[in-house]
């Protein structure tokens, strides 16, 4: 194994040096998915062609002594939700089984554009949906750090390669916290930006307006390249803001002495276990030391959240969905009539979450509920945005939990769906109010299971959130290895 | 069941018919609304298709600028009010042909609202009030003949799906078939001049959608009504709301009840159908298109698109029968479509008779046209044609029998008048004095009888003396230098 290759910059010189080549580089991750992926489940489908193809051109520019471009020979891998020309791309679910998509997703494109190998798809939660990644139709992912448990989700696949050195990178998708929340439970660092930094054109939608594409990495500062690689403006998206792209990785050695970092008690609430507590607490205290100013703040509607989201992101869902009928692409359920054909293969393409959603969507836009539901909940997450904007008149970034818990075991929460939604109660607000928000590992339970420490910052901000990441990772890092 | 049978005039007398039109407007646009897929009709399925119009996962709508100047241009035809800040809506239903499983419309928040348009109506002028205008794509197209298995399945053609729309729904401000005839005849006439569509019935380019009850008169609710859907020309529409009425009233006499409900025109039977036998209310679960950012109209783009609005065509009517001392028949045919008075314009300017124009128009050119099956469009003579014949007729060079022979060569040889005029060298009326005293002597010598009554004082004879001279000149003759050699010598 060489594990010195394992992270951006120093594979990406030894490319330069040509003292290895990116099609040995990415044969040696084929390699470790082949020999890891069993117990992990991470992959869904490889695309060893197209990684090769790729990995051709970088070593031929590297033999030519072209300048490399940033992710040149980078091995990543992709969450299922995006979609990649002539690679199947199935969302997790039985009802796109057969579908190979003739374009790819925006990010997909700078990315490779940028240099990166894209290794393959990864395993998720059914249509993004879910927290445990337990709703694949395909397979469960297990956690690297204990394979009796679970990854976390919808992002399972994606947070799970990254933990078990079978990508160095990848790309997953987060709509309430599924970024984020499976970065937590695995140990790595994942990134949900502003809603509009990254182009969602190719993002197979769950709920439009909450849906975000983020990087995973094993540090900040390969977060920060890879966001910096996909982020801007792209006319194929209408919401993606025409917002200028800072560079995040040089923005990372800017110092944070003098940054207030509010601390929201609504964020350290009933149901957090102590251990996540102690950790995220000793975390804060650590940026303290790091120079910044501990500000407490308050987010008041913070409760009403997971009602809201799952009204929101549900409707909309409900709609995004309607195009999984069997009339073009995908599953189609042997059936002699147009009703018969519409109900059959939604009823046996869709899994149970995501029917259990639709449905829930479906009734909240309903005539005379639309007012009840929809509109308030449109209304509840204005007063969230407000609560954000109003903490953010007095603090830079605000730092809490990821999540309430660490991982879960497989089985454990797949029955009661109620406390599988609460495992996003700390990560569906950034969703609701567009704002950026990162986890970053910041210590282990005595179980040995990572924890996470979850950082907001203003909207289109990722350059502070991402400093502060940084230099609280870099200081953990000292002391770790100090 | 009611039928539609004979309702007296009596009785019809005793109801009030409310008709209310939605009309969905296919806009010229290059491409479609919301992707860069050509709009050309009559591609080969499914060729005009790209991931945004199928429907793809993860593909997303990028509104068409030049569908929101269009619809905007439309809305000022139609003296709406528009909005600064309009949003888009999802309209969802599953249908085949809907490849998203949802409609990308607009609901509460229009591009525009509170339009009317002046219909005339028994001698007087009636304004029908517009509810709104609104954008939205179209679905694509079921087909279920033209291919291999058609017997066992459906096709579906998606090129339509996606190209730009306007739906232009009105108040239920009319009251007869009539009304809405001349509703839809004047909304047409709008949106041609306005250039944002082409109005074509025949290929789908303009639908119209009939909501029609009928009520006591002197009653101020509405009865229940029906929507009727289908219909593919006015005419037919007229037809559809004549039976509908007849039909509604039928049941109403009975003593039963109207049910909600849509109803498909037959135009061979000349009855309409209910179209679903439970029509229930569709829950359309609209909600905000997440995928669009609201679409701001401000003041100065709605300036910028007004500069590109036409004198419409009331107006250019009454200016057309000012300037020109044309008669409104003629205005009206001279304003049927705006490249046509735009044509007229443009050589009545510099015509010695402009009303000469308009009468040639009218009673040489468009029955031509007709009898030969053509549109305006395409007549063999131009309106540059038909100002050189004015002018030439007014200069007594020719005569009107020749103006005549001249404008059926033209149709025979499908060329312009003055092309014609020149082929055949310029004729003129004769003018050669000589032969024509030789003639009208012949005519004194051949009819005495005739000269005797002249001469008695009956001066109106010359009438018959220049008949007679014309005929025999076979029309060549100039009529005035006929009368004049015929007077000369009748006095003499």
């Amino acid at each position: 194994m060489m594990t010195s290759l394992h992270s951006i910059d120093s594979l990406r010189n030894a490319i330069r040096e040509e003292r290895t080549t990116a099609i040995a580089v990415a044969s040696e991750y084929y390699q470790r998915i082949q020999n890891y992926d069993g117990e992990v489940g991470a992959f869904l489908t490889l695309c060893e062609e197209r990684a090769m193809k790729q990995a051709g051109l970088i070593d031929q520019m590297a033999a030519e002594g072209q300048p490399l471009p940033p992710l040149a020979g980078v091995p990543i891998a992709i969450k299922d939700v995006m979609v990649t020309a002539g690679v199947r791309t199935t969302a997790g679910s039985r009802i796109l089984d057969n579908f190979i998509p003739p374009y790819d997703c925006s990010a997909v494109t700078r990315l490779e554009a940028a240099g990166a190998v894209i290794l393959g798809k990864l395993n998720c939660d059914e249509f993004a949906m879910g927290s445990s990644n337990e709703n694949s139709a395909y397979r469960p992912v297990h956690n690297p750090r204990d394979k009796t448990r679970v990854p976390g989700g919808s992002s399972g696949g994606s947070a799970a390669a990254v933990a078990a050195g079978m990508a160095i990178a990848t790309l997953g998708s987060d709509t309430g916290g599924s970024i984020r929340q499976p970065a937590s439970f695995c140990g790595v660092v994942g990134l949900k930006p502003t809603y509009g930094r990254v182009s969602r054109y190719g993002l197979i939608a769950f709920a439009s307006s909450l849906d975000h594409i983020g990087p995973f990495a094993n540090t900040v500062e390969e977060v920060a390249l890879l966001l910096r690689t996909i982020a801007g403006r792209d006319p194929m998206d209408s919401t993606s803001a025409d917002v200028a792209v800072p560079d995040y990785v040089a923005e990372l050695v800017k110092p944070v002495k003098g940054l207030r970092v509010g601390v929201a008690k609504e964020y350290f609430a009933e149901g957090l276990s102590p251990e996540v507590r102690t950790a995220v607490e000793a975390a804060i205290q650590e940026l303290a030391k790091l120079g910044c100013e501990i500000i407490p703040v308050s987010l008041p509607h913070t409760e009403y959240a997971i009602s809201t989201y799952y009204i929101i992101a549900t409707g909309e869902a409900s709609s995004n969905l309607a195009r999984y009928d069997g009339a073009r692409y995908g599953f189609r359920a042997k059936s002699s009539t147009l009703s018969e054909m519409y109900r059959k293969t939604r009823d046996a393409g869709f899994g149970a979450e995501v029917k259990r959603r639709i449905m829930l969507g479906t009734y909240a836009l309903s005539a005379g509920y639309y007012d009840a539901y929809y509109l308030k909940a449109q209304k509840v997450r204005t007063l969230i945005a407000r609560d954000f904007k109003e903490a953010f008149r007095w603090v830079d970034v605000i730092a809490s939990p990821t999540c309430p818990t660490t991982a879960f075991r497989l089985g454990e929460k797949s029955n009661d769906p109620m406390a599988m939604y609460l495992a996003d109660i700390y990560t569906v607000t950034a969703n609701l109010a567009g704002v950026p928000g990162i986890s970053v590992p910041c210590g282990e339970s005595s179980e040995k299971l990572p924890i996470g420490l979850q950082l907001f910052a203003r909207h289109f901000d990722e350059a502070t959130l991402l400093r502060v990441a940084h230099a609280y990772q870099q200081a953990k890092s000292r002391l770790q290895h100090g | 069941m009611a039928t539609a049978s004979a309702v007296s005039p009596e009785v019809r007398a005793k109801y009030e018919p409310v008709i209310g039109l939605e009309v969905h407007v296919q806009l010229l646009t290059e491409s479609k609304i919301f992707c860069s897929c050509s709009t050309r009709f009559g591609s080969p399925p499914n060729s005009n298709v790209c991931p945004v119009c199928l429907g793809l996962p993860g593909a997303l709508p990028v509104l068409n600028k030049k569908a929101v100047e269009f619809a905007v241009l439309a809305a000022m035809g139609i003296q709406c009010r528009i909005n600064e800040v309009s949003v888009f809506a999802r309209k969802n239903y599953f249908y085949p042909d809907l490849p998203k499983g949802y409609q990308i419309s607009q609901y509460d928040k229009p591009i525009a609202e509170h339009g009317f348009i002046e219909i005339a109506i028994d001698g007087g002028l009636k304004k029908i009030g517009i509810t709104r205008l609104h954008l939205e794509e179209d679905a694509g197209k079921s087909l279920h003949e033209g291919f291999a298995d058609a017997a066992s399945k459906t096709a579906i053609d998606l090129n339509r799906a996606g190209v730009a729309l306007a739906e232009i729904v009105s108040e239920p401000d009319m009251r007869s078939p009539a009304e809405a005839y001349e509703y839809l005849t004047r909304l047409k006439e709008i949106i041609l001049y306005t250039g944002v569509s082409d109005c074509n019935m025949e290929e789908g380019s303009l639908r119209c959608d009939a909501n029609i009850s009928v009520r006591l008169r002197g009653e101020s609710k509405f009865g229940t009504k029906t929507e009727i859907k289908n219909v593919n020309s006015f005419r037919f529409i007229k037809q559809a709301l004549e039976y509908e009425i007849e039909r509604q009233i039928g049941i109403l006499e009975s003593g039963e009840t109207i049910t909600q409900e849509t109803r498909l025109y037959n135009a061979t039977e000349g009855k309409t159908y209910a179209m679903r036998s439970k029509e229930k209310a569709h829950d359309y679960r609209y909600f905000p298109e997440p995928d669009l950012l609201p679409l701001v109209v401000d003041e100065k783009w709605q300036a910028d698109i007004r500069g590109g609005l036409p004198e419409l065509p009331e107006a250019r009517r009454s200016r057309m029968i000012q300037e020109y001392g044309i008669t409104v028949g003629d205005a009206h045919t001279l304003t049927l479509t705006r490249a046509m008075a735009d044509q007229f314009e443009s050589v009545a300017a510099k015509s010695k008779n402009p009303k000469r124009i308009a009468n040639l128009v009218q009673g040489e050119l468009l029955g031509r046209l007709k009898a030969a099956g053509l549109e305006l469009e395409e007549s063999p003579i131009s309106m540059a044609g038909v100002a050189a014949s004015a002018d030439l007729v007014e200069a007594g060079t020719i005569s009107g029998k020749m103006l005549k022979d001249l404008y059926d060569l033209s149709f025979e040889r499908k060329l312009d008048f003055e092309v014609v005029y020149e082929a055949e060298g310029r004729p003129e009326q004769s003018r050669d004095t000589a032969s024509l005293e030789t003639l009208a002597d012949e005519v004194i010598a051949a009819n005495p009888k005739q000269v005797e009554q002249y001469r008695a004082g009956k001066k109106t004879m010359i009438g018959f003396f220049v008949g007679q001279v014309m005929k025999a000149s076979k029309g060549q003759a100039n009529p005035q230098l006929v009368n004049e050699v015929l007077t000369k010598k009748l006095e003499a």
